[in-house]
């Protein structure tokens, strides 16, 4: 299963690498989640996958009677699953707020009202 | 010692609220401050005379080893007296320079800042320190030399100023930080017991280069000294002030400073001797052919400076004294002559000294300052100026090398080209017949002519009572330079001997070269031919090359495309990352420790690929949300399987608060745009294939490392012992690493206190297309 | 979107989704769960409810801005991270009831810090979305 879940994050991080070249602000969005997606599973892998035995304590004993998944990247990718919600959000507003003012998705078109102010 | 530094840069961080009332009568206030801290300097001058030591130690960032340490002895006290004394001359005179002028606020602001950074310079007894106020004063001179900001040639001036001299601070840190690190302290006078450990040491030359650098770009010595004559563009206070007294002095401070550390090697005399004594007959012999009153004395300066690193090279006691003595004799007589030119150019709006003739008729008392200034430079008996020249050709006459006697030979041809310069710029204007037009020259206010006929008056006065003003002041310079008691004992009358025999010929000779020779616009056009191999021009070539690189550089990397940055950093990175990992051999895989496949893994894997697929090749903003959606959902399930049920639930709710949130705005958006080229979108995919695949190949090594799993097994071991939970991941969030959820939730709250104020901020319609 | 279904569904759903979120959030020390996805889950509960009923029926529901809940859930959390300076101890050291209280269960400072995440997660979800859907 390792083997699968590396080539996803490697084609999650390709597709994020690929939108983010696109013109297209829209893709370029979807491309950071895309990423952001291949890097929650790349700190996933490299802590070891277990299966079926999650960090939680049984509730008879005080300490982990057997094997356990590790429960740091899993506190990193929760954290970051949560911060990725308020970036896109952001994103998102910030994108919708220059279609109001330049009413294109073309990134480029952001670069002619600042040549036109020199 | 601290607070004569700190009261320069308050007073001028207060100028900025309270500008509008120092340009009223309230403005006498100024002149003040430097008049206090003259007078605690001034008292100071029996006890250091004594050879006292007074050190002051305040801790700034103790761990880097700045601090702001004070020392005062006789060479810092000197130019601490020189600092507060010009200035205080200074003050009153620009006081009434400027009077009415728009900015007049600023310009005492600045000249306040630099005023604290020049004492902050000469103060330190830590090379750090130190050479934070040195970079002080470059940007507080910057602008003061721009000051007259509507003017291009002003601002040009300025810019070439701060730039030389800038450069040189930047090689003066690496050659101070080498310093202090082979002499294992920043402190300068413990580094003078280190002079040994420092001079042995392999990295020697590159240390004193570096630092040599730094000082002669400031002192403006051969080739840097171009920015000198440049910097006459500024208000004339701040030429006399900067540079007759303390900025352009500030190197020759460095290098006496650290004479007792880092001199008395054969390297260092030689560079400062054949520096020193290039610079000096070269400003001098140029100083002959300006016409501009300030261009005479920016040369004769840069002469001037010239002789006292030539000084410093000799090295010997009596090179020191006369070093010691002649940093007050060109202060006082220079400061004297810009001023005076000052004047000059206020009441009659020139300073071209072929147009100017008898003004004596008209403001007498300032003819008298500059005469007696002219007669100081000149060395004329019973000047201080005359001490002084005398002490120069002692020092070069009892060298016992076959060769000093060229030493002399270039000393008695530099001080006749000053003698004439003095005479240029002092007597000149002065004399001969009052031309059409000027009769009606008004006398300027006292404030303008008494500051330099008190100085020029003291040039005299020195030069009556040498005795007493070398031990009360230069002589505890010189042994602070030198290191060693130097024994000096300064007298007005040496006997009929070689030394006298010369300065008369130097005065005749400059005398005769004055009447034989006038500079005129042409022979000054005649000179300019020889522009192409000048420094000056050379440093402009260089910045006008880098200038060129930098846009072409601009233009080809930075083209204002988002993707192409995109496309180059990730090209970037995967040349970098690969080869790394071609560095690092082969990977293995070992088999057996995988995790066992099932068929529904099998199945979630291939929707994800296939979610991907649809993404990257639709023309459709929802289909590609949706997709979105989907890859978010299928990673959940991932979570789901391997243990981590959190993960699972949280990565659940945002999945679909996100959708929730694509949808909420989507209709909003814009329509994807789609121009593409198929040799682009295939150059696109073969660096993102490549990106992907170079994560994939470090995910693989990073996993089949052994990993450390002590903090792990840390956290789950004492989890429920320490922290009474058993839900480990909870955990560590709200207790093991409570603080970094605590920031977390701050960066939440900042992102939504974003998006609030963003939906409910109203365009102003000037922003509105 | 208005469907009677829907709006009638969400009138028992929201009380339920909210009690359930609580539920998480109590038991996050000790199972699955916790402020985060408490949080998230009753952020869900209130959108879906907006979806039924419309945001500004919503809005009415929840009386205070949900911005509100940000300096609320902040202060909450800073105060269970600071409460161990009184006694004399180091920040962030949990303090715990000697005794368990029924339904609830121990009671201790991480679960007020906890309660400060999961207001902090109400907060910044409602923001963002209740500000956008009220401002198109």
């Amino acid at each position: 299963m390792e083997l699968l879940l590396v080539l996803i994050l490697g084609l999650l991080y390709a597709a994020g690498v690929y939108l983010i070249l696109r013109r297209s602000m829209v893709k370029l969005l979807l491309g950071i989640i895309l990423w952001g997606n291949g890097a929650n599973i790349l700190i996933f892998v490299l802590g070891k996958i277990t299966k079926g035995s999650p960090p939680v304590i049984d509730d008879a004993y005080r300490v982990f009677q057997d094997v356990y998944a590790d429960p740091i990247p899993q506190a990193l990718i929760l954290t970051a699953i949560v911060i990725s919600f308020g970036l896109t959000s952001f994103a998102i507003v910030l994108l919708k707020r220059v279609y109001a003012l330049v009413d294109s998705d073309d990134l480029d078109d952001l670069n002619t009202p600042e040549e036109e102010d020199i | 010692m601290l607070f004569t530094v700190l009261t320069g840069l308050i007073t001028s961080s207060l100028l900025v609220p309270f500008g509008k009332i120092i340009k009223t009568k309230w403005s006498i206030l100024l002149p003040f401050i430097p008049v206090i801290l003259f007078l605690f300097y001034l008292w100071h001058v029996p006890v250091v005379a004594n050879g006292t030591t007074i050190t002051q130690h305040l801790s700034w960032v103790p761990s880097l080893g700045v601090n702001f340490d004070f020392r005062l002895d006789g060479l810092s006290l000197l130019f601490a007296l020189l600092i507060t004394g010009i200035g205080t001359a200074i003050f009153f005179y620009g006081r009434s320079y400027l009077k009415g002028h728009i900015y007049f606020d600023r310009f005492f602001g600045y000249l306040l800042l630099f005023m604290s950074a020049m004492l902050g310079v000469v103060l330190a007894n830590n090379i750090l320190t130190l050479f934070v106020f040195w970079e002080l004063t470059s940007i507080s001179s910057f602008f003061l030399i721009g000051f007259n900001n509507d003017s291009k040639a002003s601002r040009n001036s300025a810019l070439t100023a701060l730039s030389i001299t800038g450069i040189g601070g930047f090689f003066l840190l690496a050659g101070l930080v080498l310093a202090g690190n082979i002499a294992d302290t920043f402190i300068i006078s413990e580094m003078f017991a280190q002079h040994d450990k420092i001079t042995n040491h392999s990295l020697y030359p590159l240390v004193i280069g570096l630092i040599f650098i730094g000082a002669f770009t400031k002192s403006a010595q051969f080739p840097f000294h171009f920015w000198l004559p440049g910097a006459m563009k500024a208000p004339t206070p701040v030429s006399a002030y900067l540079h007759s007294a303390t900025m352009v002095k500030a190197g020759i401070y460095l290098l006496a400073r650290l004479t007792p550390a880092l001199g008395n090697t054969e390297l260092w005399n030689t560079t400062l001797m054949v520096v020193g004594g290039f610079t000096m007959i070269f400003a001098a012999i140029h100083s002959l052919f300006r016409t501009d009153l300030k261009g005479i004395l920016a040369y004769s300066t840069v002469s001037a400076l010239g002789i006292l690193t030539f000084l410093l090279g000799l090295g010997t006691t009596d090179a020191l004294i006369a070093m010691s003595v002649f940093i007050l004799v060109h202060a006082l007589y220079k400061a004297t002559l810009f001023m005076v030119t000052g004047i000059i150019d206020h009441q009659t709006h020139t300073r071209d000294v072929t147009k100017l003739q008898g003004l004596r008729k008209v403001m007498m008392p300032v003819f008298i300052a500059a005469l007696l200034a002219a007669l100081s430079s000149a060395g004329l008996p019973l000047t201080y100026g005359f001490i002084g020249k005398d002490l120069i050709y002692e020092a070069t006459l009892n060298l016992k090398e076959n060769w000093a006697i060229w030493l002399t030979a270039l000393a008695v041809l530099t001080n006749i080209g000053l003698v004439t310069a003095g005479f240029r710029a002092g007597i000149t204007p002065f004399t001969g017949k009052l031309p059409e037009g000027y009769q009606d020259v008004k006398m300027p206010y006292r404030a303008m002519w008494v500051p330099p006929m008190i100085l020029a008056v003291l040039g005299i006065v020195f030069g009556l009572f040498p005795g007493v003003v070398g031990d009360y002041f230069n002589y505890q310079t010189a042994n602070a330079i030198a290191g060693t008691d130097t024994d000096m004992h300064l007298k007005l009358w040496h006997g009929f001997n070689t030394v006298l025999t010369l300065s008369v010929a130097t005065l005749a000779a400059g005398a005769a070269l004055y009447f034989a020779h006038n500079p005129t616009e042409e022979k000054l056009l005649s000179l300019a031919r020889f522009d192409v191999v000048s420094s000056q021009h050379i440093f402009r070539q260089i910045g006008r090359s880098i200038e060129k690189g930098a846009g072409w550089y601009t233009n080809t990397i930075h083209n204002g495309y988002l993707r192409s940055y995109h496309l180059k950093i990730i090209l970037f990175a995967e040349l970098l990352l690969g080869y790394k990992l071609w560095l690092s051999g082969p990977i293995q895989i070992d088999y057996a420790n995988l995790t066992p496949l099932s068929w529904y893994e099998v199945g979630i894997v291939a929707i994800l690929i296939g979610a991907l697929y649809i993404i990257v090749t639709t023309k459709s903003r929802l289909t590609s949300v949706v997709s979105t959606s989907v890859i978010g959902y299928c990673i959940c399930l991932l979570f789901v399987f391997y243990s981590a049920p959190d993960l699972a639930m949280t990565q659940f709710t945002i999945d679909t608060l996100t959708t929730v949130l694509f949808v909420l705005v989507l209709y909003k958006l814009p329509p994807f745009i789609n121009f593409v080229r198929q040799g682009i979108l295939i150059r696109d995919a073969i660096v993102a294939l490549g990106f992907g695949i170079i994560i994939s190949l470090i995910a693989l090594r990073v996993l089949y490392e052994p990993n450390t799993t002590a903090i792990s097994d840390f956290y789950g071991e004492n989890a429920y012992l320490l922290a009474k939970g058993k839900n480990v991941v909870n955990v560590i969030l709200v207790d093991f690493r409570g603080m970094d959820t605590m920031f977390e939730t701050v960066v939440l709250s900042i992102a939504a206190l974003g998006v609030y104020s963003l939906i409910k901020l109203r365009l102003k319609s000037s922003e509105k297309e | 979107m208005k469907s009677a279904i829907l709006q009638t569904a969400t009138r028992y759903l929201l009380p339920i989704l909210l009690l359930f979120s609580v539920f998480l959030l109590l038991r996050g020390h000790y199972h699955p769960g916790g402020g985060f996805v408490g949080g998230l889950v009753a952020s869900i509960a209130f959108v879906l409810h907006s979806f039924a009923n419309g945001t500004e029926n919503t809005m009415k529901i929840l009386r205070y801005k949900p911005l509100s809940l940000l300096p609320i859930g902040l202060a909450i959390s800073t105060a269970a991270v600071t409460l161990p300076l009184l006694l004399d101890l180091p920040p962030m050291t949990g303090l715990w009831l000697e005794e368990p209280i029924p339904v609830i269960g121990m009671i201790g400072s991480s679960l007020f810090f906890d309660l400060g995440v999961y207001l902090v997660v109400i907060g910044v979800v409602l923001t963002i979305l209740f500000t956008i859907a009220l401002n198109d």
